[in-house]
């Protein structure tokens, strides 16, 4: 018996860090009022010291928890955003060469292909640098490098289900096949890429960070990404400012991986074996 | 007067052994008749029901139907006339969404053929379950949740609610025990009076064959070796294969040796 989402330790602890993500992202404005990028006192106050300011200030005395609790903003909207995108783009794609066949398939595959053999970060590295940065361009950047899986995955699976018995009588029946595709066979391509769209999440907000780290972010935002490119010149000095932003994106990273294990279980009854 | 006229259909599945499945068939339908269709296993019956459905492309032939060149038909114009030929599949498990309930299996025909305006299709389902012999208390159930002989009695539901002249079961009711079997069979008989349906009955069994056929075509290896009247041809086989039907059912032995 495979046990449902909600039983299993994996899915409560990654869940619980992932809720209180989401949470602290979307009520940003509320828990750290006013502008994150402003100074807030003297610079490089180490962290723990000042009750104010608990978490310390950088380099310009900017208030770090601010900055951090901002920077969840970004990465939670950066890494669902493009997840969506990419599981959305790659579900249409794969659905429609499943189940078309023939020349049409090999012709989407071949894209598939081509986006595949490119290293997702490069890709999304060319896109940014010559859109300039902003943040739908870092969306759609690294859906570009994200969406080749789902692909994948759909096709396989209306491959399989095209030849049943339900398509036949839908065909019978006189429904049309875009309908047939993207009515009756898709919604049952989605569980499989449902499991990955959670390391998709993940990936997705390690290449924000990346992009970002490189100074291809969106300037107007915050991101942890920029926190830990900015800190490193004070790494021997200050380290808190690159460690604290880095343990941010390790437990947000982590906590995606866990929720998406445990989906992956309950949705494919893995364990049951 | 023919509903159905099929005329040198031939099929060659393409691969290594290059199995011909149809080898110049041609058969007709009458309104309102049954043809049963019979033959071992692999012997081309069911490429015929997916060819006629137009489910499988033949490699030669004529179909026509309806007073239409079936066969040539297209795209939307064949979607639009699909109304009148539909079939029920063997396996009434697998021909359902898996996530389909009841009424929303039956209204998509309603939907698909412009049955009905949207507001009577809870009519329109009440009464199709009604006419197959369930109760309308079944409608908002998953079909997961019903019994094989149930799923296949919607599915038959589904068939009539276009309004078809033609409805091609293609062992429609080998999947049954037999107890369900007699039931269905009696359905399909009775749908067929009160809706002057013409049925294309594939089966390898003689028995359900003949219980519900006007006509029966024999299949050997793609070929149509015998067809005539139920009776006169199961009374005076002339082929080999059919021989060996008629001895694999016990029954009809019984009957004709107390007739």
């Amino acid at each position: 018996m495979t046990r449902p989402f909600l039983r299993r330790p994996e899915a409560l602890l990654g869940g619980a860090i992932l809720l209180a993500l989401i949470l602290i992202a979307g009520l940003a404005p509320l828990i750290a009022p006013g502008d994150p990028l402003a100074i807030a006192g003297r610079p490089l106050i180490p962290p723990f010291t000042d009750a104010g300011l608990p978490l310390g200030t950088d380099r310009l005395g900017r208030d770090l928890l601010a900055e951090l609790i901002h920077g969840a903003r970004t990465s939670v909207a950066v890494g669902l955003s493009a997840a969506l995108v990419a599981v959305f783009a790659g579900m249409t794609v794969g659905t429609a060469a499943g189940f078309a066949g023939g020349a049409i398939e090999a012709a989407l595959m071949r894209i598939v292909d081509a986006f595949q053999i490119v290293p997702g970060f490069l890709l999304a590295l060319a896109f940014v640098s010559v859109m300039g940065p902003s943040l739908w361009v870092v969306v759609l950047a690294i859906a570009l490098g994200a969406w080749t899986g789902p692909a994948r995955l759909a096709r396989a699976r209306v491959l399989s289900l095209r030849e049943s018995d339900f398509v036949a009588a839908a065909k019978v029946m006189g429904m049309s096949p875009a309908e047939i595709a993207f009515r009756q066979i898709m919604p049952l391509a989605l569980p499989p890429v449902l499991a990955v769209a959670s390391v998709i999440v993940a990936a997705a907000v390690l290449t924000e960070a990346a992009l970002s780290f490189l100074g291809l972010g969106d300037p107007n935002s915050v991101t942890w990404g920029a926190m830990i490119a900015e800190g490193r010149n004070q790494l021997r000095s200050a380290a808190y400012l690159s460690i604290i932003p880095g343990i941010a994106l390790v437990l947000t990273v982590i906590s995606t991986y866990l929720v998406g294990e445990a989906l992956t279980d309950s949705l494919t009854g893995r364990d049951k074996r | 007067m023919t509903l159905l006229q099929a005329r040198g259909l031939t099929k060659t599945y393409p691969g290594a052994r290059r199995i011909r499945a149809l080898d110049d068939v041609s058969f007709e339908i009458a309104p309102g008749e049954t043809l049963g269709l019979i033959g071992p296993s692999g012997c081309g019956k069911s490429t015929i029901a997916r060819v006629l459905t137009r489910l499988t492309e033949p490699d030669a032939g004529t179909i026509q139907f309806d007073g239409q060149d079936w066969g040539g038909l297209k795209g939307r114009t064949l979607r639009r006339a699909r109304g009148a030929m539909q079939m029920v599949f063997q396996d009434p498990g697998a021909a359902f969404h898996p996530r389909a309930t009841v009424s929303g299996a039956l209204c998509e025909p309603l939907r698909l053929h412009a049955i009905a305006p949207r507001s009577d299709w809870p009519d329109h389902v009440e009464r199709l379950l009604t006419q197959v012999g369930l109760s309308p208390e079944l409608a908002p159930r998953p079909l997961s949740a019903l019994s094989g002989g149930q799923r296949q009695r919607v599915a038959i539901a589904r068939a009539i609610a276009p309004r078809p002249k033609l409805i091609v079961l293609d062992e429609a009711v080998s999947a049954l025990d037999a107890s369900v079997r007699a039931r269905v069979l009696d359905l399909l008989a009775q749908l067929q009076r009160e809706m002057g349906l013409a049925y294309l009955f594939v089966s390898h069994d003689l028995a359900v064959t003949r219980a519900l056929s006007h006509r029966i075509a024999v299949m050997e290896a793609g070929r149509i070796v015998e067809t005539g009247p139920a009776e006169a041809l199961l009374a005076a086989p002339r082929t080999e294969i059919l021989r060996r039907l008629i001895a694999a059912v016990p029954t009809i032995h019984t009957e004709k040796v107390s007739s």
